[in-house]
């Protein structure tokens, strides 16, 4: 390929492409920005003690969703710069090297940097809330997840102005990106940004199985949780026992390529395939781990919404766990062509389309909840009915893939493409903007601003048709994934002229809404009572936003739907005022060794990604000094007084 | 530290063991259940690989060819006895014996050590008769998949002596003996990760 050589010696800084120097500047710029406003304003103590080193669960997960809109704005980028070289025939927009980091950092970045923290941000934000605890079981280690998943997104992002961003895809299979055909700094970077990050992951998974196990309020049985603290628990399940082998097909990767191993070389009796295998093992189950706690939350705003009990609570619950379960069954769905034969490839083929069947239960559950419902269609509705039909094709075309002789059509064609970003954006880019919608009064104390917030919704939805249908059909037509040019005389022109202005559909509706929160920051409705949408569940029942031990008096639930049963005894005049008197609370420590320790992950991860091993030593010096120091430290918590609580709840109109 | 409904579960209660009268406690005990697990999945990936790959050794060094019974044998007697004595530990914390609790850690911790003093000089044996790890991908899987349980016992080992001055510092209370506790747990899950190891890679390596 012209002006394509792997095997010149990478410069430090990446040079040589007027984009990359324009984002450069644009970074300084950035950077000096927001220096000068900390400065100018005097913020940088307020950074420090209210956000770098909080352990508080619903201001981790507001840095989450921050952070994860940070992410979707760059990972969208990417995705615009792609759609723009294949709007028409034999353009030269981008060269083919910088068109295969772009799509590596695309496919990154959105499942592991956008979906994944945006989902970590909703967990954060209501789990407890949910389930009447004052926090998480582990505020700190809280902490230190979000830094890990922080640096190792820095870390990736680095790659783009220094060393070379990774260009092997975002599954990263080898031989390709072995040492020999894959020199530079490039893999290295993807290798431990994830690996960092999937640290801070497998944290939070082992953190909310125990909130949610443990730490539910008194009478709150595990039938009576509403169910996105049960699609949480179910991804946390999934967390726990997918993530590990991620952890080990990287480590294993990172062994070949510094340490000259030979697990998935060519030479030496290594075998590739057994990363596909490992990488797969984690990356099946992790669609569902970003996708239940999707349906957790469709399950709140349709029964918020609607105004009814949500249909089919049990069956819901059974169906998220068998999903859970199902999940572990299908890895080897996503490399039908690897020749396994046909009796490995008809079980995966079966179990991936037994996946349909506890979906279509929770489909149909969602629309019994609506049947007969007083239904509003305010801005997380409309989310959650876009997402319906998103996902009814998006599982058709699922189960279509499914079936592994018609899979080698399909493989790596567009159609794949269309099918797995109707789901993933049909379903948990739908799913987390009506949970961030929901819950958006209870972060902030205000509500986005519905005139603004549907124009967006429009203008995402119908560009999301126009941007994928025409892809399936380019799929069929035979356009393969993860080309970047192709001739005029193949007749997929107009196709893809008509996905790309989709995806600038898509992309103004993203500035929409970033144009909607800084509206309703400054016009936005106010939420004065805690409970704008009427809701169902305990949440509701604090002020908006919460206090920071969340509830003055821990609540006693007799059931489902707690806050809607409190409501209603209190119209037919059953239930009493609150007359337990205040306890101190028990609250942790805010503490800044989460936000160093991860720093030295990036240190000495950055030390790994150029092979300076002094500097990488460093790093583990410091994680392992930071460790050491939390063992022994013995001030980790206080109690809030009880002339404190009383203030802060009759400022709040609550006591 | 987690904000439990009920901070005390069971202060006086002097049949319920010290390390699960706080509700602090016992949910860091019940995390640590749960680490485990991911551990023993990350060892699970580890093993399923070295079986994939035992065979392919591309000429070089075979298991038969390196493994050596008396040592194997030594080092999996010494592992089996720290567990053992890391038992006795936690038997004399429940004793309220100070002193024999720090005691049994310390042998503990010498056996560890025994064991990775072992496992070292195996592995440079090794290496000095040229099978390193870039050898083959049999070496590669061996290597880390041995390498990573020995990195464990190591951080079980640093661990141990930073649990020893704690003890030693603060003497014994609720929070020590949830930490005498769980690296416990540690401690006996990497003793039946090596008897894992012992069986699929030594045993049946030697058979072969």
């Amino acid at each position: 390929m012209p002006g394509y050589d792997r095997h010149h010696p990478t410069p430090f800084f990446v040079s040589g492409d007027p984009m990359i120097y324009a984002s450069d500047v644009l970074i300084a710029l950035t950077l000096v920005g927001v220096v000068f406003v900390l400065t100018y304003f005097r913020r940088w103590r307020w950074l420090w003690e209210e956000w770098i080193t909080t352990v508080d669960h619903k201001k981790i997960g507001i840095m989450y969703l921050l952070a994860a809109l940070a992410m979707m704005f760059r990972g969208g980028v990417d995705s615009e710069l792609m759609r723009t070289q294949l709007a028409f025939p034999n353009n030269h927009f981008l060269g083919a090297e910088h068109y295969d980091q772009i799509f590596t950092t695309h496919g990154t970045i959105m499942i592991l940097f956008m979906a994944m923290p945006l989902i970590f941000a909703m967990m954060n934000i209501a789990v407890p809330l949910q389930i009447g605890a004052r926090d998480v079981a582990f505020p700190y280690l809280n902490a230190i997840s979000f830094w890990l998943f922080f640096f190792g997104a820095m870390l990736f992002n680095l790659s783009f102005v220094i060393g070379g961003s990774p260009d092997a895809g975002w599954v990263s299979y080898p031989p390709l990106t072995e040492t020999p055909f894959d020199p530079g700094p490039g893999e290295n970077f993807y290798l431990l940004a994830l690996q960092i990050s999937g640290i801070g992951s497998i944290a939070t998974g082992i953190n909310f199985l125990v909130t949610i196990l443990k730490m539910r309020a008194p009478g709150m049985t595990l039938m009576r949780m509403p169910l996105f603290p049960w699609s949480v628990l179910s991804a946390s399940v999934l967390i726990i026992f997918a993530f590990p082998a991620l952890t080990i097909a990287l480590a294993l990767l990172l062994l070949d390529r510094l340490a000259g191993a030979h697990f998935f070389t060519m030479l030496q009796g290594g075998n590739p395939m057994m990363y596909v295998n490992l990488f797969w093992v984690w990356g099946h189950p992790e669609v569902y781990i970003v996708v239940l706690p999707a349906f957790g939350i469709f399950s709140e705003v349709f029964a918020t919404f609607s105004r009814k009990r949500v249909f089919g609570y049990t069956s819901m619950v059974a169906s998220l766990m068998t999903i859970a379960v199902i999940s572990y069954f299908v890895w080897a769905h996503h490399f039908f062509t690897m020749g396994a034969g046909p009796g490995v490839n008809s079980f995966f083929a079966i179990a991936s389309m037994c996946v349909g069947i506890p979906t279509g239960v929770k489909v149909f559950n969602w629309l019994f909840t609506m049947f007969k419902g007083r239904i509003r269609t305010s801005l997380p509705m409309l989310w959650a009915i876009g997402f319906i039909p998103n996902f009814a094709i998006g599982g058709a075309t699922g189960i279509m893939l499914a079936a592994a002789p018609g899979d080698y059509q399909y493989h790596n064609s567009y159609f794949l493409i269309a099918h797995f970003h109707q789901v993933l954006i049909g379903g948990v880019v739908y799913g987390m903007l009506a949970g961030m919608y929901y819950w958006w009064p209870k972060m902030f104390g205000f509500i986005l601003d519905e005139r603004i917030g549907r124009w967006a919704f429009w203008l995402f939805n119908i560009g999301f048709y126009v941007c994928f249908m025409p892809q399936y059909q380019l799929g069929f037509m035979g356009m393969t994934r993860r080309v970047y040019i192709y001739p005029a005389d193949m007749g997929w022109s107009t196709l893809n002229l008509i996905s790309t202005v989709g995806a600038y559909l898509m992309g103004i509706a993203f500035v929409l809404i970033v144009v909607e929160i800084l509206y309703s920051a400054v016009w936005g409705v106010r939420d004065t009572t805690g409970d704008p949408w009427d809701g169902r569940t305990l949440e509701w029942s604090l002020p908006s936003p919460a206090p920071h031990y969340n509830f003055a008096h821990v609540p006693v639930v007799t059931e489902r739907d707690a806050w809607w049963g409190q409501k209603e005894a209190r119209k037919k005049g059953e239930i009493q005022k609150e007359t337990r008197p205040f306890q101190p609370i028990h609250m942790p420590r805010n503490s800044g060794r989460p936000f160093i320790m991860s720093l030295c992950f990036f240190i000495g991860g950055f030390g790994l990604v150029f092979e300076w091993y002094p500097l990488a030593l460093v790093g583990l010096v410091g994680i392992l000094t930071s460790l050491l120091m939390r063992s022994v430290e013995r001030d980790t918590d206080y109690y809030i007084p009880v002339e404190e609580i009383q203030h802060i709840e009759s400022n709040l109109g609550r006591a | 530290m987690a904000i439990g409904h009920d901070a005390v579960l069971s202060e006086d209660d002097e049949t319920t063991p010290l390390e699960y009268r706080h509700e602090n406690d016992v949910l860091r005990i019940y995390g640590f259940w749960l680490f485990i697990a991911t551990d023993l999945v990350l060892f699970g990936t580890l093993f399923a690989t070295y079986v994939v790959l035992r065979a392919n050794t591309a000429g070089g060094p075979s298991e038969s060819q390196l493994f050596e019974v008396p040592i194997f044998t030594a080092e999996t007697l010494i592992l089996l006895t720290s567990s053992f004595t890391c038992g006795l530990a936690t038997f004399q914390m429940h004793r309220k014996k100070h002193g024999w609790l720090s005691f049994w850690l310390v042998v503990t911790v010498l056996l560890g050590a025994t064991f990775i003093g072992l496992e070292l000089s195996e592995f440079i044996t090794y290496a000095t008769h040229g099978a390193t790890m870039q050898r083959s991908a049999f070496l590669s899987a061996f290597f880390t998949l041995v390498g990573t349980h020995g990195i464990h016992v190591s951080m079980g080992i640093l661990w141990m002596l930073s649990i020893l001055y704690q003890l030693w510092r603060t003497g014994l209370n609720s929070t020590t003996a949830r930490k005498v506790f769980v690296v416990g747990l540690y401690w006996h899950f990497l003793d039946v990760v090596w008897v894992f190891i012992f069986t699929v890679v030594y045993l049946t390596g030697v058979a072969h």
